[in-house]
C-alpha cells in the first residue's frame, strides 16, 4: 500500500517537473512572452538578478540585450550601441570604444576592455551595481591615468576613487566640465541677467526644412468652419474648442492631418483613434524617436506594451497606476497643451520627494508668472525645462529646435543637464554645486547650494600657474 | 553642413582607397614599408592642403574665421591636427589593416605624446635627422607590427603661432621648417 502511494507521488512529482520545465521553456522560446499575462512570470523567474534602473521597463524581453538567440557578448554589445550609440556620439564620449583600436592603448586594454560596455555596466548584479548603472569599482579611472604625465600636480591630495564626483569628471561625457569651458564660464552670476530658456522655432523650422509638408499644412491659421473632419465626426463644441487652441490649428494642421493616414491599407479613410505615437511620428520624428529612448517609451520601442506608473520603481501616485504612456498621456488627444504636459502631466503620475517639492520652489514660481502673462516667454521653468528641455538637434532636415523627449538625456549624470538647461539662466559654478547636492535636489532646489565644488576654482588656479611659468620663460 | 558633408564623404574617400591600397598590400607583394611609405604620402598631402588652403588662409591670412580645439563651442574650423585625427578615427572605423596618429615631443594634448618606446625612439629620430623616416618593429599588446615614424613639420604661419602661443604648450620656440611632430603609422605583421 505504501509502495503504491510512494508510486503515485513520484508521478506526481514527475508530471510537476515536466510542466514546470516545459512552461519554463516555454517562456523562454516564445518571443511574446514578455508580454504575456501566463508566460511573464516565466521569464521572470529566469532572471538571474534584479536589473539596473535603466533596463527594468524591458528586463522581461531578454531579447532587447540578449539578441535573438543569446549571441554573447557581442550581441550585447550591438544592443547597448543600437540604444545608446548615438547618444554616446552626441555626448563628444571620451572613452569610445573606437580609441582603444588603436595599438598605442593596447596596454590600457589589458588593464580594462574598454571596448565592451559590459565591462563596466554589467546587468543583473545588483550587489555591486553603483551610481550610472557602473559595477566597476570606483577607483577603476585610476588604474589606467595614475601616472605621473596625467595626473596633475594639483590632483595629488585628492582621493584616488574621486575623479567621478560630482562637478569633475565623467567617464563618458565632460562638455559642461572641460577645463577651458569652466575657465571661460568663470565668475559668472548665479543668475544670468538674461535668463530666459530656449523657445518655439516653428516659422524658422518650416522654411528651413526641406520636408516640412507646406502644402498639406500651409502656415494659417484654421477656424472651426475649415475642420475638414467628414459629416458628424466633427466632435463636441469642447473638443473642437481645444483643437481651435492647439499650434496644430494655429500651424494648418486639420482633422484629417492625424485622423487619415496618407499610407498603408487605411490611406485616405477616416481613423476614430489614431494608433499614438505611430500617428505623431508622421510628423513628429524626433519628439518620437526621443519618446522611445527615454524611460517613457522604452518598452514601446521593444514592441511591448505600453509603460505604466504602476511599473516603475520611482514613487507614483496609486490612481495613475494604470495609465498607459503615449504622446497624448501627457499632451492629450484634441488639446495638446504643452504647458500641461510640461507640468501637470508629470505631477500627475510622479510621486518622489522632488516633484512634490516643486511647487514649492522658486522655479514654479517664475512659472506661474509666465503662464499668467506677468514674465516672458521662457522665464518659467517646468518639470520640462530641466528633464525635456528644448535643444538644437541635428535631424535629417539640418539642426533645429526640438523638445528632447528622452528624459534621461539631461540625467545620469545631471552635469549633463547644465549646458542643456541650467546654464540657460545661471552661472556654470553655481549650476555645478547645486547639481552636486542631493538634499538640494530633492527639496526641488528650494535654497543655495551649501557646499562648493572647486573645479572652476582648479582650472582658474592651473591657468594661472602656467601663465606664470610661460612669463617667466620668455620675459 | 553642406561644407561638413563635403569633409566627411572626402574622408570616406581618403578612407576608402587608404583601406583598398592595405587589404591589397600583401597580395601584390608590397612590403610593410613601401605600403606605410605610400599611405604616409597621401596623408600628408592631404594635411597640408588643409592647413595651407584652409586654416592658414582663412584664419592667418584673410582672417576670416579662427581654428579652435573646441570648434563646435567656439564655431570654428576644426585644427589641423583634430582633422588628421578625425581622419584616422574615421578609417578606423572600416577596420583597416593599419593605423595611424600624429604624436609629438612637445604635443599641446598630451594624449599626443609619445608613449610606447619605439615611439619615443621614432620621433627622437626624424627630429634629429631631417628628412629621414624611421623603421622599427614592436609588440604592443600580443601583436607585432611594422611601425613608421614620419617627420611632420610646420609648414605654414598657423602651424608655429598657435603651437608657440597655446596655453598648453610646452615649447615655444617653433619655426616654420622645424620637426614639430611625426605621424606614427602601423602595419601589423605576421611573425
Amino acid at each position: 500500500m505504501a509502495k503504491k502511494s510512494r508510486r503515485i507521488l513520484w508521478i506526481y512529482w514527475g508530471v510537476l517537473s515536466v510542466a514546470m520545465a516545459a512552461y519554463l521553456t516555454v517562456g523562454l522560446l516564445d518571443k511574446n512572452a514578455a508580454d504575456s499575462p501566463l508566460f511573464a512570470t516565466a521569464r521572470a523567474m529566469l532572471l538571474p538578478g534584479q536589473t539596473t534602473h535603466g533596463h527594468y521597463q524591458i528586463e522581461l524581453k531578454c531579447e532587447s540585450c540578449h539578441g535573438a538567440s543569446f549571441g554573447g557578448p557581442e550581441a550585447i554589445q550591438e544592443a547597448c550601441v543600437k540604444c545608446h550609440g548615438a547618444e554616446l556620439k552626441d555626448a563628444d564620449d571620451k572613452h569610445p570604444a573606437s580609441k582603444f583600436d588603436d595599438p598605442r592603448n593596447a596596454g590600457r586594454l589589458e588593464k580594462i576592455d574598454a571596448k565592451m560596455c559590459i565591462t563596466c555596466h554589467v546587468e543583473h548584479k545588483p550587489g555591486i551595481t553603483q551610481a550610472m548603472a557602473v559595477t566597476k569599482p570606483v577607483d577603476v579611472c585610476f588604474h589606467c591615468h595614475a601616472g605621473e604625465e596625467e595626473m596633475p600636480p594639483d590632483h595629488k591630495d585628492l582621493a584616488f576613487d574621486g575623479c567621478t564626483a560630482a562637478g569633475c569628471h565623467n567617464y563618458h561625457d565632460n562638455r559642461a566640465l572641460y577645463e577651458d569651458f569652466l575657465l571661460k564660464h568663470n565668475n559668472e552670476a548665479k543668475v544670468l541677467q538674461k535668463a530666459l530658456l530656449p523657445q518655439r522655432e516653428l516659422g524658422a523650422m518650416v522654411k528651413e526644412m526641406a520636408s516640412y509638408p507646406a502644402a498639406r499644412y500651409p502656415l494659417k491659421p484654421l477656424s472651426t468652419a475649415e475642420q475638414d473632419a467628414p459629416a458628424g465626426k466633427h466632435g463636441s463644441a469642447a473638443l473642437q474648442t481645444d483643437w481651435l487652441g492647439t499650434a496644430h490649428a494655429q500651424a494648418g494642421v486639420n482633422c484629417s492631418g492625424c485622423h487619415v493616414s496618407s499610407a498603408g491599407d487605411n490611406a485616405g479613410k477616416w481613423t476614430e483613434r489614431p494608433s499614438g505615437t505611430e500617428t505623431c511620428k508622421g510628423c513628429h520624428v524626433e519628439e518620437t524617436k526621443g519618446f522611445h529612448a527615454g524611460k517613457h517609451g522604452m518598452r514601446l520601442a521593444q514592441d511591448l506594451s505600453p509603460m505604466t506608473p504602476g511599473m516603475a520603481r520611482q514613487p507614483m501616485k496609486a490612481d495613475a497606476a494604470h495609465k498607459q504612456l503615449g504622446c497624448t498621456s501627457c499632451h492629450g488627444a484634441h488639446r495638446f497643451d504643452s504647458a500641461t504636459a510640461a507640468v501637470e502631466s508629470c505631477m500627475n503620475c510622479h510621486n518622489d520627494k522632488h516633484t512634490l517639492a516643486y511647487k514649492q520652489s522658486p522655479h514654479y514660481a517664475l512659472w506661474q508668472k509666465e503662464i499668467a502673462g506677468q514674465a516672458p516667454p521662457g522665464s518659467g521653468v517646468s518639470c520640462a525645462s530641466c528633464h525635456m528641455p528644448r535643444v538644437r538637434m541635428r535631424t535629417e532636415d539640418g539642426v533645429r529646435m526640438v523638445v528632447q523627449h528622452n528624459q534621461n538625456d539631461t540625467l545620469r549624470p545631471n552635469e549633463k543637464m547644465i549646458r542643456a538647461t541650467c546654464m540657460s539662466c545661471h552661472g556654470l559654478g553655481f549650476a555645478i554645486d547645486a547639481l552636486a547636492e542631493p538634499g538640494l535636489i530633492a527639496d526641488n532646489f528650494k535654497g543655495m547650494p551649501s557646499r562648493h565644488v572647486p573645479s572652476i576654482d582648479m582650472a582658474v588656479a592651473k591657468d594661472a600657474e602656467k601663465q606664470r611659468q610661460r612669463a617667466s620663460r620668455n620675459p | 553642413m553642406k561644407r561638413s558633408a563635403k569633409m566627411q564623404s572626402g574622408f570616406l574617400a581618403l578612407g576608402a582607397v587608404l583601406a583598398a591600397s592595405a587589404l591589397s598590400a600583401h597580395a601584390s607583394g608590397i612590403t610593410p614599408r613601401e605600403m606605410a611609405d605610400a599611405l604616409h604620402s597621401v596623408m600628408a598631402a592631404d594635411r597640408a592642403v588643409y592647413t595651407r588652403l584652409i586654416v592658414n588662409r582663412l584664419q592667418n591670412e584673410e582672417k576670416i574665421i579662427k581654428a579652435s580645439e573646441h570648434w563646435k563651442d567656439d564655431k570654428a574650423l576644426v585644427l589641423p591636427a583634430q582633422m588628421f585625427r578625425f581622419g584616422a578615427e574615421e578609417v578606423a572605423k572600416s577596420k583597416p589593416n593599419f593605423s595611424y596618429s600624429l604624436l609629438s615631443l612637445w604635443p599641446v594634448n598630451k594624449q599626443n605624446a609619445a608613449k610606447t618606446p619605439v615611439e619615443k625612439e621614432g620621433l627622437d629620430f626624424v627630429a634629429k635627422n631631417p628628412g629621414k623616416n624611421f623603421y622599427k618593429e614592436e609588440t604592443l599588446g600580443k601583436k607585432t607590427y611594422f611601425t613608421a615614424v614620419y617627420a611632420d613639420t610646420a609648414i605654414a604661419p598657423a602651424c608655429v603661432t598657435c603651437h608657440n602661443n597655446h596655453k598648453d604648450t610646452p615649447r615655444t620656440d617653433f619655426k616654420i621648417g622645424d620637426v614639430m611632430g611625426g605621424v606614427v603609422l602601423r602595419i601589423p605583421i605576421n611573425r
